[in-house]
């Protein structure tokens, strides 16, 4: 088997997000999150809940193990029962996250989702993100409109539980002073460099900085013949 | 028993400039697009639209008849961004009450139950407070003395839903796996109007599903309109999925044209133009 991509590094460090989070649901919002998800839930951590992307709870074979309408996934949220991996269109230092629009929010530049659930889900249940092309327009120094709730501003919020933020190019953790967003893993052939050239603050970085895990024979197998063999991922993180 | 059949476009005609207006379904799946297409027939405007927003708030905002929307997000799924939506937001041409996923539906259910208000875990720290500076907080009475958002009850004067069967008497039923919030709605509303895919006696609404299934109970429907395909082009599982590629027509034709050519002449005008759209 030829050796991993970047793309499937990227799986692996989305995937790891959720070990050892136990009979939780795994929420991923794109595509490698959502394999990540999948081959944490054939590997690691058997014990995941996943969805079929609609209403209904089931196994990787696709065998119906539940029923999860979008009136009893929010409560799924609130109840904390939850690890959720959103996208970012923007994000900072403290973790805010913006996914609504961009540009003055009385009248948007460009009108993105909308908030979405991004507050109840920062307020209630564990949150990461996935951001598939680490860029100067993605980390910056403020967000134009806070949907995801960040450290800086979660005061008293009791459930608030920021994880870690996934890049194409490595791996984030909120270990910075004041709780920033600090650098702690680059992907192979990434370097810290590069990471501070896409980033628009100055992140803290870890005293060693590690490098992502290359999958093992198993999962890549699993990556490249059950999750994802038409290599989708390669079209959302290229190389 | 009352028999509250009636048309699209008479269910329309009790609309009002100025109501509020939910809308069921979610995204672009189950929304009542024939209640729509009707109220795009009609002159009513000038209205508050509450909404999991979808092709239905798109084509109200592109039509202008939209001055507030209460939504918290709009989305044709398969298309993350709803065209019309942006473009009247980058224009300024609506007022937006953009609130968190869970507030709104705490709002449905404060309405449907009556209450003022109901604490929720969600939109403190947010921008949605600042975006909203009329919403407020409590403080529960009890020794956590946690702080919640008050999210206000989405009282409608009108609530416009699809589902996939009914009887006359607006006992409504969905057969697809999810409900999403369209009893709520109903229950939200002062007036409720359900279209169907197929109308069908009392007697055979279980027969097609589980009593659980029966999701809108006649006490909270006003009018039921037998409209076969009146979710098109959102999804309406089991009887249709999305129709994709007229999706993607909706998505990049220009208002004007699309408008011109699907929504000039009635229902069955609608149909015929959608299904020779695709060549």
């Amino acid at each position: 088997m030829t050796e991993a991509t970047r793309a499937e590094h990227c799986v692996i460090a989305c995937a790891e997000e959720w070990r050892g989070d136990g009979e939780v649901l795994a929420s991923p919002m794109g595509l490698i999150p959502s394999i990540g998800a999948r081959l944490a839930r054939l590997t690691f951590a058997p014990e995941l809940l996943l969805t079929d992307g609609e209403a209904l709870l089931v196994t990787p074979d696709g065998t119906v193990e539940g029923w999860l309408p979008y009136r009893r996934h929010l409560t799924l949220v609130t109840g904390g029962r939850r690890h959720v991996m959103m996208g970012a269109s923007q994000i900072d230092r403290h973790g805010n996250q913006n996914i609504s629009c961009v540009g003055p929010w009385e009248r948007p530049v460009r009108q993105l989702l909308g908030v979405r659930g991004a507050p109840v889900n920062t307020l209630n249940n564990p949150v990461s993100y996935w951001v598939p092309r680490h860029s100067r327009r993605v980390f910056v120094e403020r967000v134009d409109m806070v949907c995801g709730v960040g450290h800086d501003r979660a005061a008293g919020a009791r459930y608030h539980a920021l994880r870690r933020v996934v890049s194409d190019l490595g791996v984030l953790d909120f270990g910075g002073p004041g709780r920033t967003m600090r650098l702690v893993a680059v992907h192979p052939g990434v370097t810290v460099e590069q990471v501070r050239e896409a980033t628009s603050f100055e992140p803290a970085v870890a005293d060693e900085v590690a490098v992502t895990r290359s999958p093992t024979a198993a999962e890549l197998r699993l990556i490249r013949e059950v999750i994802d063999p038409g290599n989708a991922r390669a079209r959302e993180v290229a190389g | 028993m009352r028999d509250k059949t009636m048309t699209a476009d008479e269910a329309v005609s009790r609309l009002r400039d100025g109501m509020t207006v939910g809308i069921g379904g979610w995204g672009s799946r189950r929304k009542p697009m024939a209640l729509v297409r009707a109220l795009l027939r009609s002159e009513v405007s000038d209205l508050t639209v509450v909404s999991y927003g979808g092709p239905d708030v798109g084509m109200l905002a592109a039509a202008g008849r939209i001055r507030r929307l209460v939504a918290p997000f709009a989305t044709l799924d398969s298309i993350p961004l709803e065209p019309h939506f942006r473009t009247a937001r980058e224009r300024g041409d609506l007022d937006l009450t953009e609130v968190d996923e869970a507030m709104f539906l705490w709002g449905l259910q404060a309405a449907a139950n009556r209450l003022p208000f109901l604490p929720v875990r969600a939109g403190l720290g947010s921008d949605v407070m600042r975006v909203n500076p009329g919403l407020r907080t409590v403080t529960s009475p009890y020794d956590d003395g946690e702080t919640f958002v008050a999210m206000p009850a989405l009282r409608l004067d009108a609530a416009l839903v699809h589902v996939n069967r009914a009887d006359r008497r607006g006992n409504g039923q969905y057969l697809g796996p999810d409900p999403y919030f369209d009893d709520l709605f109903c229950e939200a509303a002062d007036t409720a109007y359900v279209s169907c895919e197929r109308l069908v006696d009392t007697a055979e609404l279980t027969k097609a599903g589980p009593p659980q299934s029966l999701l809108v109970g006649r006490h909270t429907v006003t009018g039921v309109i037998e409209a076969p395909g009146g979710a098109h082009f959102t999804s309406c599982a089991p009887d249709y999925g999305r129709d994709e590629e007229f999706q993607r027509v909706y998505a990049t034709t220009p208002w004007p044209r699309f408008a011109a050519r699907y929504l000039g002449g009635d229902e069955r005008a609608y149909r015929a133009a959608a299904d020779g759209g695709r060549s």
